[in-house]
C-alpha cells in the first residue's frame, strides 16, 4: 500500500495539547476505562458504604435511640441524620485509598500505562493530576449515589447534604493526593500498603467521630482526631447537613484539608515527574 | 532527525551510556545492536525524551528533548522494550485512547484505528480485551498503537524478544513495510538477524560505548572474513587453537564449537581433513554480525 493510502492526512499538526487539555485527556482515559469496568468496583464504591448505612445508621441507631444521652450526643438529630454525612466522607477516603494505591503502583510497575502515557506529550504533572481529577470525578459520581441510598433511607434532614457531598469529596481528594504521592514513592510490590490500611486508615474511620462524638474519647486521645482529614470532613460535612457549624471552625476545616491537598498535589506531580523520567 | 554528540547517562555511580556519538537521517533504519546491558534502551529512552541525558548534547528533529521534550514527543512513535497496554481494555480502545492522548479529534482517532487494525492484522480481534493476546499480537498492537500520530520517527526497543519465529517474520514484515513509506526508525535488537534483516546503518553496543558503525555488509567485510567455518569436537580430541589457526585467518575457541574465520571455507575444511583433525562435525556459512560482535568484543551476543 502506498503512503497516501495508508495514512490519512493528520486532522492537525501534531503538537503538545494544551495543559489543562492535556489533564483532560487523562481523566478521559480513565472514563473509558471506567466505561467498560465500572461494575468490577461498583460493589466496594457503593455496596460497602451501603451496608455501613443499613448496619450502624438503622441497625444500631435504632438500638440507641431509646437511650438518654443519645439525643445530646447528636445534638438532638436522629442518629442516621447524625451519622449519614459522616458516612459520606468516609466512603470517599476510603475510596481514595483505595484508588490511590494498587493502580497508582500498577501505573508504574505492572501495567505502566503512566509509561505508555510519558511516551505522548503528556507530561508526568499532566498524567498526576487527570488521574487525581478523575479519583475526585468518581468520588462525586459514586456519592451522589450513595446520597440518594441515604435520602431513600431517611438520612437526609436537609438539602444541606449536598454541601456534605462537596465536603466528603474534598476530603477524598486531600486523603487521595498524599496517598498518591506515597504509593509514587513505593518501589516493592505494594507491601507497604497493609501497613497503610491497617494502621492509619482504619484508625482514622474509627476514631474521627464518625459514629460517635470524638468528645467520648479519653482526653488524651481527642488530639489525634485533629490531624485527621477525615475527622475535618466529618466536622464539615456534618455542619453543612445539620447546619451546626461556626465560621471559624468550618474555615479551619477547610484550611487543614486544602492544605493537605495542596501538599499531596505538590509532592505526587514532583513523584511522578522524576519517576516517569528516571 | 538525530544528532548526539559524547551523549551519557548515569544512574547513581554507575554510567550505563558512557559518551556515544550517533546521527540518523531522514528515511533511514538505524539500529543499535547489542547483549543486554549494553545502554540501548537508556539510548532509547533519551532520544524518546523520557529520560534526562546527564551530559552532552542531543537533538531530536531539531530540538533539545530537555526544553522541548512533549513537542518532541508528539512527533515520536515509541515501542517500548516492555509492552505497556492495557489490557482490560479492548484492541481497538487501545488505539482510540493512546491517539487522544496527542490531542488528536475523537473522529480521526477512530477512523486511524480502523486502519491500524488491519496494517496489524488485528480487525478480527478489535473488539476483545488485550489480556489474553499472544505475545506476537500484543507486540503488534504495541507497533500498530505507536504510529497513531503519524510519527516522523519510530522508535522500537527490542521489537521481537521473546516471540517466536513466525510472530517475528510477520513484525519484520510490518517494519519493513513502513522502511517502504519513508517511516524513519530506530531499532534496538540483540538478535543480529534483525539488524542485518532491518537496518541500514547500525552501530554496535558494548558495556555503554559504540564499538563500530557501519551498514551490515561493511561491517562484515570490515571485520570478518567472508565465511566461517563452524567446528565441533569430540572433548577428547578437540585440537588447540594453534593448531587450527593454521587453516584460517582466525580462529575463535567457544565452549561448545571452534570457530575459522576464512575466505573459503571448504577449502580450509579439505585442509584440516589432510592434516588429520577429525571434527564431529563441520558447517560453512556466511559471516553474520554475530561474528561481529565476537570480534570487537571476544564475546558472544546471546549467551
Ligand atoms: N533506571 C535505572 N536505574 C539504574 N540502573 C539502570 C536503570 N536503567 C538501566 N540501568 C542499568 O544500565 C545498564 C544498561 O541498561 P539498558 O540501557 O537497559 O541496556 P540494554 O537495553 O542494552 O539491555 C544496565 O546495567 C542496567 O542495569
Ligand atoms: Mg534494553
Amino acid at each position: 500500500m502506498a503512503v497516501e493510502e495508508r495514512a490519512p492526512a493528520r486532522a492537525t499538526p501534531a503538537a503538545a495539547p494544551r495543559w489543562v487539555h492535556g489533564v483532560l485527556l487523562v481523566v478521559e482515559s480513565f472514563w473509558r476505562w471506567y466505561r467498560r469496568n465500572w461494575r468490577a468496583t461498583a460493589v466496594s464504591s457503593v455496596l460497602q458504604p451501603l451496608l455501613f448505612l443499613l448496619a450502624f445508621g438503622l441497625g444500631f441507631g435504632s438500638l440507641i435511640a431509646t437511650r438518654p444521652g443519645a439525643e445530646a450526643a447528636t445534638g438532638g438529630v436522629p442518629y442516621l441524620v447524625w451519622l449519614a454525612p459522616a458516612l459520606l466522607a468516609m466512603s470517599t477516603v476510603q475510596s481514595a485509598a483505595f484508588e490511590m494505591t494498587y493502580p497508582v503502583l500498577s501505573g508504574f510497575k505492572w501495567q505502566r500505562v503512566y509509561l505508555g502515557m510519558a511516551a505522548t506529550p503528556l507530561t508526568g504533572a499532566q498524567i498526576a493530576l487527570g488521574h487525581l481529577v478523575w479519583v475526585a470525578a468518581k468520588m462525586t459520581l459514586t456519592g451522589a449515589v450513595y446520597l440518594v441510598l441515604i435520602a431513600v433511607f431517611g438520612g437526609a434532614a436537609s438539602i444541606g447534604v449536598l454541601g456534605s457531598l462537596g465536603a466528603a469529596v474534598l476530603t477524598g481528594a486531600a486523603v487521595a493526593a498524599p496517598v498518591m504521592a506515597f504509593s509514587a514513592s513505593r518501589e516493592d510490590e505494594g507491601a507497604a500498603f497493609n501497613a497503610l490500611f491497617r494502621f492509619v486508615v482504619l484508625p482514622m474511620t474509627l476514631f474521627s467521630g464518625t459514629f460517635f462524638p470524638v468528645a467520648a474519647l479519653p482526653a488524651w486521645v481527642q488530639p489525634l482526631a485533629w490531624i485527621s482529614p477525615l475527622w475535618h470532613g466529618t466536622e464539615l460535612a456534618r455542619a453543612a447537613a445539620l447546619g451546626t457549624g461556626t465560621a471559624g471552625a468550618v474555615l479551619g476545616n477547610l484550611t487543614y484539608l486544602l492544605a493537605l491537598l495542596a501538599v499531596g498535589v505538590w509532592l505526587s506531580v514532583r513523584l511522578f515527574t522524576r519517576r516517569l523520567a528516571p | 532527525m538525530v544528532q548526539a554528540r559524547d551523549l551519557r547517562k548515569r544512574f547513581g555511580a554507575f554510567e550505563a551510556v558512557r559518551g556515544i556519538d550517533v546521527d540518523v537521517a531522514q528515511g533511514e533504519v538505524f539500529g543499535f545492536l547489542g547483549p543486554n546491558g549494553a545502554g540501548k534502551s537508556s539510548t532509547m529512552r533519551m532520544i524518546a525524551c523520557v529520560s534526562p541525558r546527564t551530559s552532552g548534547s542531543l537533538q531530536v528533529l531539531g530540538m533539545d528533548p530537555d526544553r522541548d521534550g512533549p513537542r518532541i514527543r508528539a512527533r515520536l512513535g515509541v515501542v517500548p522494550q516492555l509492552d505497556n497496554l492495557d489490557t482490560e481494555l479492548s484492541v481497538r480502545e487501545n488505539l482510540e485512547i493512546y491517539g487522544r492522548y496527542f490531542g488528536l479529534p475523537r473522529r480521526h482517532v477512530r477512523a486511524k484505528a480502523a486502519e491500524l487494525l488491519e496494517f496489524a492484522r488485528l480487525t478480527e480481534r478489535a473488539e476483545d480485551r488485550v489480556e489474553p493476546l499472544s505475545g506476537g499480537m500484543k507486540r503488534r498492537l504495541t507497533i500498530a498503537r505507536s504510529l497513531v500520530n503519524d510519527p516522523d520517527l519510530l522508535l522500537l526497543d527490542e521489537p521481537t524478544t521473546g516471540l517466536d519465529p513466525q510472530a517475528r517474520h510477520l513484525l519484520w514484515e510490518r517494519l519493513y513495510q513502513l522502511k517502504r513509506e519513508g517511516v524513519t526508525q530506530i531499532i534496538t535488537t540483540h538478535y543480529m538477524d534483525e539488524a542485518e534483516q532491518l537496518c541500514d546503518r547500525l552501530v554496535v553496543m558494548d558495556g555503554g560505548v559504540i564499538v563500530a558503525e557501519g551498514s551490515p555488509a561493511e561491517l562484515i567485510e570490515r571485520w570478518s572474513t567472508r565465511e566461517v567455518l563452524e567446528l565441533r569436537f569430540a572433548p577428547a580430541d578437540r585440537p588447540g587453537a594453534a593448531d587450527l589457526e593454521r587453516h584460517a585467518e582466525r580462529v575463535e575457541m567457544l565452549p561448545d564449537r571452534a570457530l575459522l574465520y576464512t575466505a573459503d571455507g571448504e577449502r580450509s575444511q579439505a585442509a584440516l581433513h589432510s592434516a588429520g583433525l577429525r571434527p564431529l562435525s563441520a558447517l560453512v556459512r556466511r559471516s553474520t554480525l554475530e561474528d561481529v560482535f565476537l570480534r570487537l568484543t571476544g564475546r558472544t551476543l546471546v549467551d
